[in-house]
């Protein structure tokens, strides 16, 4: 007996919460199941059904658009799953349930000497999110998405049965659900490899570039060399200066290179990011001195002096850098996205081929100058194809923007990306629906390959007839696909 | 005082959704006010409080403000000691609040956006003689909401802890010698008054501060000996 008469109800342990896009320009308030195994998924997928409602997946929340927020519906959370079932020491290969975040997952594997394959730039993401998402990073172009690096998964279907997936186990399903931003089906468990190191730190190197053209220039150079590239583009750069930027180019080290001890360089204690700026000044309140900033003539100030103090650091020689420090730019200030006021951000990150890349990225950014919507931001990146049913990568580029929402731009920032979107299809250009918020219904269906599309949609009809697994990324864009063509009521 | 508050709130256009155990008291208080949605709630049932603090939040479209303002105290004489009667007092002052303050802090923390005022009192600032665990528990509530108030900060989520001194309602209505006692319309004034102010602790009416900050300042071999 519990004091007062209180004991918990029986069942997945539920709330009623605010759930909100990461850029914070989307949000509704939900019944969140949080369910802590696999029998509670299940009783979640039951206790929708059983209430006529839908269940919006959603991890930690790091998708910048509307692919984790569920209007009207229900949400499950699977963060509650959150245990490394089994991580093999001989071969780097992790047994996760499909909570566990990135950070999670390398804070139990480098201490035997491995790195995730792939890793976002914050560490936040669960893992079901970011197989869901096949969320990239620097290396893309060297190892791919982390559906790569996926060896097997468990699916809990809308019926509540589980079906484990691999490349050679319900092959078509693995190569759907991985990038179906769980539309097929819940992630709740993620068998994967991760990729030995010898050492802590990177070898870092840093160049910066005078513009687009030389940046793409350098990453063609040193693709078959680097482990990781990744640009940051000042994109207030003028004419001749018009995506200037700086490159950082990362290797991880040989066996022996590293003097110190392997043990002191794997601790968790080194790969720590600091928690104040110059030992002083605590980074949780960071933000509130951006926010200050974060208008165009603060970003064109703080971006100006980021290209500057650039060409100095593009001088020194390469410097040895933590995996964690290096990979997880974005957790640098917490809660830096505050900084952007309560209306927000949204990120508009085209995928576009080789052959194209150059001309539409300029197109864009001039497009941008001349619309007074400048990105705040901006991350270059290369890629390469992958063979995930959804894919949005390309044997090409992917230019990342940040542009700040207020209420009173927001109907001219969405039409200006509408016409940025325009350009980049006509590149033959792709978008990622981790970063979306503005992309339409008849963008997707020149994005994919029309048969892929179809399929996907087929897929969802046959494993999930009632529509149960809805969010706003799928009203939004596929629904009306959907319907179109008779794939749902 | 919560049901001058409602009709005060309603009054100002709010939508809101008040809860209290007779039907007939909600009644009372909706009567002619359509924007007052009302349920029948004991504080008590700790496990039926998400549920509805979840009713309640979806039927107004969201909660930007969540007021706990139940509260009981016992008669008790100067030599009883009754734990059925403490427990009861702990339940509806205290572990109530806490009940509801968890759903809105949850909520309001993940909206990053709202305001929660608890209703502790004068009484919690030192234990006195007349009531042991009435005074206790709203020395709970008061610690309570300020630990809410800090942990919520960084969410831009609001606490208020009012601390009301002697108030007509029908709780105090069996005492005799009341202190200084104030109506719970002027009380309520108080209260909105502080939530439009935004304010963390508000004395209503203001000289209970300073009658606080003597009484907490006494040390304890004076306090023992004081009567009152």
């Amino acid at each position: 007996m519990q004091p007062f008469g209180f004991e918990a109800k029986p069942g997945v342990p539920a709330s009623y919460r605010s759930i909100e896009a990461w850029g914070m320009t989307h949000r509704a308030d939900a019944h969140t199941l949080r369910p802590r195994t696999i029998a509670e998924v299940q009783a979640s997928v039951q206790a929708a059904h059983a209430a006529g409602m839908t269940l919006g997946p959603r991890g930690t929340g790091c998708s910048y658009g509307d692919a984790s927020v569920n209007t009207g519906g229900w949400s499950l959370d699977i963060t509650g799953l959150n245990r490394v079932l089994d991580f093999d020491v001989a071969t780097g290969i992790a047994n996760c349930e499909a909570g566990v975040t990135i950070e999670g997952l390398w804070k139990h594997s480098l201490p035997h000497g491995y790195w995730p394959k792939v890793v976002s730039g914050t560490m936040f993401p669960t893992l079901a999110g970011t197989v869901s998402a096949n969320i990239h990073g620097k290396n893309n172009f060297a190892v791919g998405t982390i559906g790569d690096a996926v060896l097997d998964l468990d699916l809990v279907l809308a019926d509540g049965q589980v079906r484990t997936c691999s490349r050679t186990e319900n092959s078509e399903l693995f190569h759907a659900v991985i990038g179906a931003f769980g539309m097929l089906g819940l992630i709740s468990r993620v068998r994967l490899g991760t990729k030995q190191v010898h050492s802590g730190d990177l070898e870092v190197t840093a160049q910066a570039t005078l513009n687009l053209a030389e940046m793409m220039a350098y990453f063609e150079e040193h693709k078959a060399t680097a482990d990781y590239l990744v640009g940051w583009i000042d994109c207030f750069g003028t004419g001749k200066l018009l995506g200037r930027g700086l490159i950082h180019n990362a290797r991880y080290l040989e066996p022996g290179e590293d003097e110190r001890p392997l043990e002191q360089t794997l601790a968790l204690a080194h790969q720590e990011l600091p928690s104040t700026i110059m030992g002083l000044f605590p980074k949780s309140e960071m933000w509130e001195i951006l926010k200050y900033f974060a208008n165009d003539g603060g970003m064109r100030l703080i971006n100006g002096a980021k290209y500057v103090s650039g060409l100095f650091e593009g001088n020194r020689r390469p410097t040895r850098q933590a995996h964690a420090a290096f990979a997880f730019l974005l957790d640098y200030v917490p809660n830096w996205k505050r900084a952007y006021g309560a209306g927000g951000l949204i990120q508009y990150q085209p995928f576009v081929p080789n052959e194209t890349a150059h001309d539409v990225y300029t197109e864009c950014m001039r497009w941008n100058q001349r619309k007074g919507f400048v990105p705040y931001l901006g991350v270059f990146k290369r890629h390469r194809p992958d063979p995930f049913l959804m894919t949005y990568a390309t044997d090409g580029w992917s230019m990342a923007m940040d542009f700040k929402v207020t209420p009173g731009n927001r109907a001219e920032l969405w039409q200006h990306c509408r016409e940025l979107t325009e350009i980049v299809l006509a590149g033959g250009g792709r978008f990622y629906f981790a970063k979306d918020l503005v992309i339409e219904p008849r963008d997707a269906e020149r994005m994919f390959p029309a048969a892929n599309l179809q399929r996907f949609l087929e897929l969802k009809a046959e494993l999930d007839p009632e529509g149960l697994f809805v969010t706003d990324l799928w009203r939004r864009v596929f629904a009306p696909l959907a319907r179109e063509r008779g794939l749902l009521q | 005082m919560g049901a001058e508050l409602v009709r005060r709130l309603a009054d100002r256009g709010y939508r809101v959704a008040a809860l209290a155990r007779r039907q007939a008291a909600l009644d009372d208080v909706a009567a002619g006010r359509p924007n007052v949605l009302t349920y029948v709630h004991d504080v008590t049932d700790g496990p039926a409080v998400a549920d509805q603090f979840e009713a309640c939040a979806s039927a107004l479209g969201g909660c930007d403000l969540m007021i706990y303002a139940a509260g009981v105290m016992c008669d008790i004489g100067p030599e009883e000691y009754n734990t059925e009667k403490d427990f009861q007092q702990l339940a509806v002052n205290l572990a109530g609040c806490v009940a509801w303050g968890n759903e809105a802090a949850r909520y309001m923390a993940s909206k990053r956006h709202g305001m929660i005022v608890g209703i502790s009192s004068i009484a919690g600032d030192r234990g006195r003689k007349p009531f042991p665990t009435y005074h206790a528990a709203k020395a709970g509530v008061s610690t309570y909401l300020e630990s809410l108030r800090n942990r919520l900060a960084a969410s831009s989520v609001h606490v208020l802890t009012v601390k009301p001194g002697t108030v007509h309602t029908p709780m105090t209505a069996g005492l005799t010698d009341l202190k200084w006692p104030i109506t719970a319309e002027v009380a309520v004034d108080g209260i909105l008054n502080a939530i439009d102010k935004q304010k963390n602790t508000v004395y209503i009416p203001l000289r209970w501060l300073f009658v606080s900050l003597v009484i907490r300042s006494l040390p304890s071999f004076v306090f023992r000996r004081l009567n009152f």
